[in-house]
């Protein structure tokens, strides 16, 4: 049977194998996880934003029920534990490393944001734990906080780190100045633009939670973790806090309720619960609530940025110069350096062909939450930056915005950008055209003039972006300052009955990598879908990996089962020329068949298992028993997917309230696996992309660093009565890097439509900016001042 | 949540003289906002009297020009009574746009006015309907029941038993969500009936629901959106914060009770 | 503590329970049933939502105390003789979740939902699941899955 007739090869729409076990309530994710004489850990956090810790008494506390044992930072230094570290080092312009304050699991002296990690009580049960934690008394000696953002350099700012001054981790630049400025000097026109990029808070539906355990008789360490690389999350509790060995420590992250990013990062939290669970000798859990998750997942994005655009007379760019400020919060995350930088800078030239581009950041802490990766990370800052200057450019030049584009896309491939990346192929305008046709461009003006006689304004937007994905190679990153390589594992076990287990460093949070990497396998090897099982997020049954995110699982992770699989087929065909007497190039192997080519001879799929295990008469020396092989994959190059998201708004001038009536996405992610699958990750990108243009915001007072948007209450998340259905498209250039020629799908509806959705609003208001999120008290306040060019019409 | 003691009375009586006995008893009716509150460790009551379980408290009674209902009716139960669709389609409408499916399905009538929250929807019909409100105590008339942020005319142990709703001639209710509770950001009630006419709004201001006399005037002389639409109130007292200045809720207010009274026909 | 029983999925649980345990803590702690989950702790999230006497409730914001002699039906108990609800078959059929997290919870309230409301549109679902926050798939197949359930079903 081929794959299309099965309807389970790649390509097709399969519905998911993980499926049965969440829809009948049978998932298993890390709170679900309950063990004999387990305790329960809850963190006290600080109420202050920065202040000076002059004592801990936990004595009343200990002697409260239930209470079987409280750690502060002073026992964690005791025991010689490390900090939590940044893997990715950022070098200012002038050489000197970024200035990295230390940063404790449990506060030593000083706590630096409010829900900063004070004190961990373990008790019998939560609710002890809690009504522990509130008998501890900590005297707090108040600070000063340095939560604004747009305050934190001068010089009269409170201090975060003492390593810092002026709250700046590094001055980092990219790309040509010199080549920038000429152009600058030369050019027809310059178009200028203040921009922020909204604070987010990440809110994967299922809170932070590890359940740590020691086994006294092995000495071996396990945590059951919400994470997406339990991997990395090992190598950096072993190497560099110390916890224990890599080998005697199993870190598992079962299913995972989302992450976004926010679940890549290595906390304080888990950390203490593993390291802890030696010290009270039973295992001890914890569960964030969702207060605890506001305060203390890591946030994204919250730039503040500078850009200019030169063109010249007819149109076409010459330069972009960009001055950007990146919030790093009070501590460096797992990843946080490199977000604002290498995954930011990097494709400040969109799909343009852009001669010159300059861009500096100043990374600089803040008495607030670390921010580090949220879906994009980087990816979608750049875009919202480009993709909003060019479409104020085309109004103030007055070319049509899809015109303006055009003009200035690159044309051909590979493309060389100023700013490290090779772009290997696309076809934005494709792209384009699909997008302008599946929202009736055409048809825009006259919808416009209807919707204003309703008394609505109406405006279109577009978003034409790129993104880099699968991160990669491992030598170039590693040159960029990664401290990890950025390949992929994989490991294919046949078993002898035929049936297969693929072990992945990968892990799936909702990506759905059980059925797709099955559908990759079950294709390539010929066997039922059923007959693959997808092995992910345990580091004692998967070697390494570096787990999901940067929407890397496709393009990287499928491309070591790619290899492994090429290897699985060698050996089979090495096995099935001996078993029926051919030469091994005269194998052929189909839909899970070896015959010998032009011969009746032929061996299924099952026999030749089986033979791979008993084995018998293989000459020796030739040919090894057992059909298993794995491989890593290190991409030669990032991916590029690119494509055109167009979004067309109607504002009511009476409330402010902003409507999205179509949202268009036209997008090339190379080759499709599971079509289903990967527009299901497209709703939901654009639904973070809607959230952040229209209703979220993470804001701290800029006083007193207290978070404000601290729960659902204060904190606007995107609900189903909030969105539209999307309208999706998708064009294919096949991607040259990788054998599958896949690109990544996982963040691009993050990544383009916050500005499409702000071209749109400042369209409709005939403004040219407004401050994301776009709520109905900002669009409203911003037609007081203004006169609407539209609303005039 | 701390720890308390749990009753759950079959009887008013019984509900009553549990609350006379316990030290410092809350009353839980639908949990909606008692709960949550528990939860965060903001209340430590000694006793949680459940009124739940009290069948002489969950009723719904067309009798005459009004609407009689039982404090521990549901808000579903309301949106869905044909008594009240029937006589007062706009009552039931504002209950039936409170919060969601499973809040309605538990949170109650009694539970909301008592809590008095600024930006809840009862208060604004209460007040805007010359409701009623009956307690184990005394009968209480809506203008003097609500008597500010969090605060009512309810003394200790005393249980909101049962609010009288007149039918009104017309009547209305716009409600303009706070984008992320989706309480009330500025609710506004209206409506014509034997008591001449009322605009009672809610969500905006400071001290909770208030009615605004200029604009009840400007409608009764022209019952039309055109006679508030050019009526502003004033921002001073009204909530300002990161969801909307007083300015825009003041603005709203407006936009609001010309909509309501659009919609009332 | 009180004693509380209840139906649960059509067996009879019963267990002494501190007066503060919320209904939800009952089902995951109490009887194992970890379907149902906890998502916030505001009462927004709809993650833990169960039928209680056939309505859709939040089981945060319930103390077992008060669903005392009541039947509940969790996302567990929906399936019958190993036969998926239409509902569940749905969310499968359109893609109706990813991480999962969320759709115990979304899948109750569908169910709630359809039963009130036998002729859905599109507007209305998407107002009704106001009570249920979804991260990943912005809700587009959420509310397809629905509206084929809810036909399947008229
Ligand atoms: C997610 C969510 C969204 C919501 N959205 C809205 C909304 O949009 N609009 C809105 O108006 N409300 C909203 N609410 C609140 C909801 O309407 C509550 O049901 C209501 O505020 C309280 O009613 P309850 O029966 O749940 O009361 P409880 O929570 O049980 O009690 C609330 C208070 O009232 C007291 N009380 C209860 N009954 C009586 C009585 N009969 N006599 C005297 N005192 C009594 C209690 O002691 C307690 O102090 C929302 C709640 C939630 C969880
Ligand atoms: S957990 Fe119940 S509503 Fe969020
Ligand atoms: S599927 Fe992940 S939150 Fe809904």
């Amino acid at each position: 049977m081929s794959d299309a007739a099965s309807g389970e090869g790649i390509g097709q729409p399969v519905r998911r194998k993980e499926d049965f076990r969440f829809i009948t309530g049978n998932g298993h994710y890390t709170d679900d996880i309950n063990r004999p004489r387990q305790t329960w850990a809850y963190f006290l956090r600080s109420p202050h934003a920065h202040a000076r810790i002059k004592s801990i008494d936990t004595s009343a506390a200990e002697a409260a029920p239930g209470v079987v044992a409280i750690f502060t930072g002073r026992h964690v230094a005791d025991d010689g534990l490390g900090g939590l570290i940044c893997g990715w080092t950022v070098t200012s312009k002038d050489g000197t490393p970024m200035k990295v304050g230390p940063h404790p699991i449990l506060a030593l002296d000083t706590v630096r944001y409010v829900g900063d990690h004070v004190a961990m009580v373990v008790a019998e049960t939560l609710a002890d734990a809690r009504a522990a934690a509130e008998m501890i008394d900590v005297d707090y000696d108040a600070l000063p906080a340095a939560a604004s953002l747009s305050a934190c350099q001068n010089a009269a700012a409170p201090q975060v780190h003492p390593e810092a001054p002026r709250n700046t981790c590094f001055e980092w630049e990219l790309g040509n100045k010199a080549e920038t400025e000429a152009a600058f000097a030369k050019a027809g026109r310059i178009v200028k633009l203040d921009l922020k990029n909204n604070r987010l808070i990440p809110n994967a539906m299922e809170p932070r939670a590890a359940l740590g355990e020691f086994d006294k008789g092995t000495g071996i360490y396990t945590l059951h973790t919400t994470s997406q690389n339990p991997h990395v999350a090992r190598l950096v509790l072993s190497a560099f806090v110390g916890v224990a060995p890599e080998h005697k420590l199993r870190v598992i992250a079962p299913d995972v309720g989302g992450g976004f990013g926010s679940k890549i990062f290595i906390y304080a939290e888990e950390t203490a619960c593993v390291w802890a669970a030696a010290k009270v000798g039973r295992p001890i859990k914890w569960t964030a609530d969702r207060s605890e998750a506001f305060l203390s997942d890591a946030h994204g994005r919250d730039h503040l940025s500078h850009a200019e655009l030169a063109l010249d007379k007819d149109g076409k760019f010459l330069a972009l110069r960009v001055k950007t400020v990146a919030n790093l919060g009070a501590y460096l995350s797992t990843f946080s350096a490199s977000v604002p930088t290498y995954l930011y800078g990097t494709l400040l030239s969109g799909q343009y062909d852009i001669p010159a581009v300059y861009v500096e950041v100043d990374g600089v802490y803040t008495h607030t939450a670390p921010v580090d990766a949220y879906r994009g990370a980087g990816r979608p800052e750049a875009t919202y930056l480009v993709e909003r200057i060019v479409e104020t450019a085309a109004r103030e030049t007055g070319i049509d915005p899809a015109e303006l584009r055009r003009r200035n896309y690159i044309r051909t491939f590979p493309h060389q950008t100023p700013v490290i990346m090779n772009y290997d192929t696309g076809d934005y305008e494709a792209s384009l055209a699909a997008a302008m046709e599946a929202i009736d461009y055409k048809g825009f003006p006259a919808r416009k003039s209807e919707a204003a006689k309703r008394g609505k304004l109406r405006g279109i937007g577009f978003s034409s972006y790129i993104e880099a994905c699968g991160i990669a190679p491992s030598a170039a990153v590693g040159s960029l300052g990664a401290g990890v390589g950025l390949w992929e594992s994989a490991e294919v076990r046949v078993n002898p009955t035929g049936n297969v287990e693929v072990l992945t460093g990968s892990h799936s949070h909702g990506q759905g990598h059980e059925t797709t990497f099955a559908q990759l396998v079950a294709s390539r090897l010929g066997v039922p879908l059923a007959n693959v099982e997808i092995v992910h997020g345990d580091t004692d049954k998967v070697q390494f990996g570096m787990g999901t995110y940067g929407s890397r699982s496709g393009a990287v992770g499928m491309s070591a089962i790619v290899k492994a699989l090429d290897k699985i087929e060698a050996k089979a065909k090495k096995i099935a020329a001996h078993l029926m007497e051919a030469a091994v190039e005269d194998i052929v192997f189909e839909n899970g068949t070896f015959t010998v080519q032009g011969t009746d001879k032929s061996l299924a799929w099952a026999e030749l298992s089986l033979a791979a295990y008993t084995a018998h008469g293989f000459p020796s020396g030739e040919i090894e028993p057992g059909l298993k092989e794995g491989a890593f994959y290190d991409p030669v190059n990032f991916t590029f997917p690119s494509g055109c998201h167009i979004c067309e708004v109607e504002i009511d001038p009476d409330t402010g309230v902003t409507k999205i009536e179509k949202f268009v996405a036209v997008d090339d992610f190379g080759t499709v696996i599971n079509p289903m699958i990967v527009e299901g990750q497209v709703h939901g990108g654009i639904a973070q992309g809607v959230g952040q243009a229209l209703l979220e915001h993470g804001i701290y007072d800029a006083e007193s660093g207290q978070l404000i948007t601290g729960s659902y209450m204060d904190y606007c998340m995107p609900r189903a009565d909030d969105l539209p259905s999307f309208d999706l498209g998708f064009t294919t250039t096949i991607c040259p890097s990788n054998p599958l020629g896949m690109k990544g799908c996982g963040e691009a509806g993050a990544i383009a439509s916050p500005p499409a959705i702000i071209n749109a609003v400042t369209d409709a208001l005939g403004i040219r900016d407004i401050e994301m999120p776009a709520t109905p008290a900002r669009v409203w306040t911003a037609l007081q001042s203004a006169t609407p060019r539209a609303a005039a019409e | 949540m701390y720890q308390f003691n749990y009753e759950r009375p079959k009887t008013l009586a019984d509900a009553e003289a549990l609350l006379g006995k316990a030290d410092d008893p809350k009353i839980l009716a639908g949990g909606q906002t008692l709960i949550p509150t528990l939860k965060q460790r903001l209340a430590m009551p000694s006793d949680v009297i459940d009124i739940g379980g009290i069948g002489e408290l969950d009723f719904i009674r067309a009798e005459g020009d009004a609407v009689m209902i039982g404090a521990a009716t549901r808000h579903a139960t309301v949106a869905q009574s044909a008594d009240v669709k029937k006589h007062n389609p706009a009552l039931a409408a504002l209950a039936g746009s409170i919060g969601d499916p499973a809040v309605r399905h538990m949170g109650t009538l009694g539970g909301s006015i008592a809590n008095n929250d600024p930006a809840a929807d009862y208060p604004a019909a209460c007040l805007g309907l010359d409701a009623k409100i009956h307690t184990t105590r005394r009968l209480i008339e809506a203008d003097e029941f609500f008597k500010g942020m969090f605060e009512t005319a309810l003394q200790d142990g005393e249980i909101v038993k049962e609010v009288t709703f007149p039918h009104p001639e017309k009547a209305a209710y716009m409600k303009f969500p706070n984008p992320a509770s989706r309480y009330a950001m500025v609710g506004v009630f209206v409506s014509r009936g034997p008591w001449g006419v009322r605009v009672a709004v809610t969500g905006a201001g400071q001290n909770g629901v208030f009615r605004i006399a200029e604009m009840e005037e400007a409608l009764a002389k022209n019952w039309s959106p055109d006679a508030v639409a050019n009526i502003k109130v004033p921002a001073t007292g009204l909530n300002s914060d990161l969801h909307g200045t007083a300015e825009y809720r003041a603005h709203l207010v407006t936009v609001m009770a010309k909509r309501a009274v659009a919609a009332a026909g | 503590m009180p004693v509380v029983s209840m139906t649960v999925n059509g067996k009879s649980a019963s267990a002494d329970v501190e007066a503060r345990t919320l209904l939800v803590q009952f089902i995951r702690e109490q009887l194992g049933l970890t379907g149902t989950h906890v998502g916030c702790d505001t009462s927004q999230c709809g993650a833990c939502v169960v039928h209680v006497d056939g309505r859709a409730v939040k089981s945060c914001t319930m103390l077992a105390a008060q669903a005392d002699g009541a039947d509940i039906v969790t996302i567990e108990g929906l399936a019958k003789n190993g036969e998926l609800h239409p509902v569940q078959a749905a969310f499968r059929e359109h893609h109706g979740l990813q991480c999962g997290f969320c759709t115990p919870g979304m899948i109750m309230t569908a169910v709630d939902m359809i039963r009130r409301k036998p002729d859905l549109d599109e507007e209305t679902v998407r107002e009704e699941l106001e009570g249920n926050i979804c991260r990943c798939t912005g809700y587009h197949n959420i509310v397809k899955a629905i509206l084929a359930a809810s036909r399947e079903m008229r």
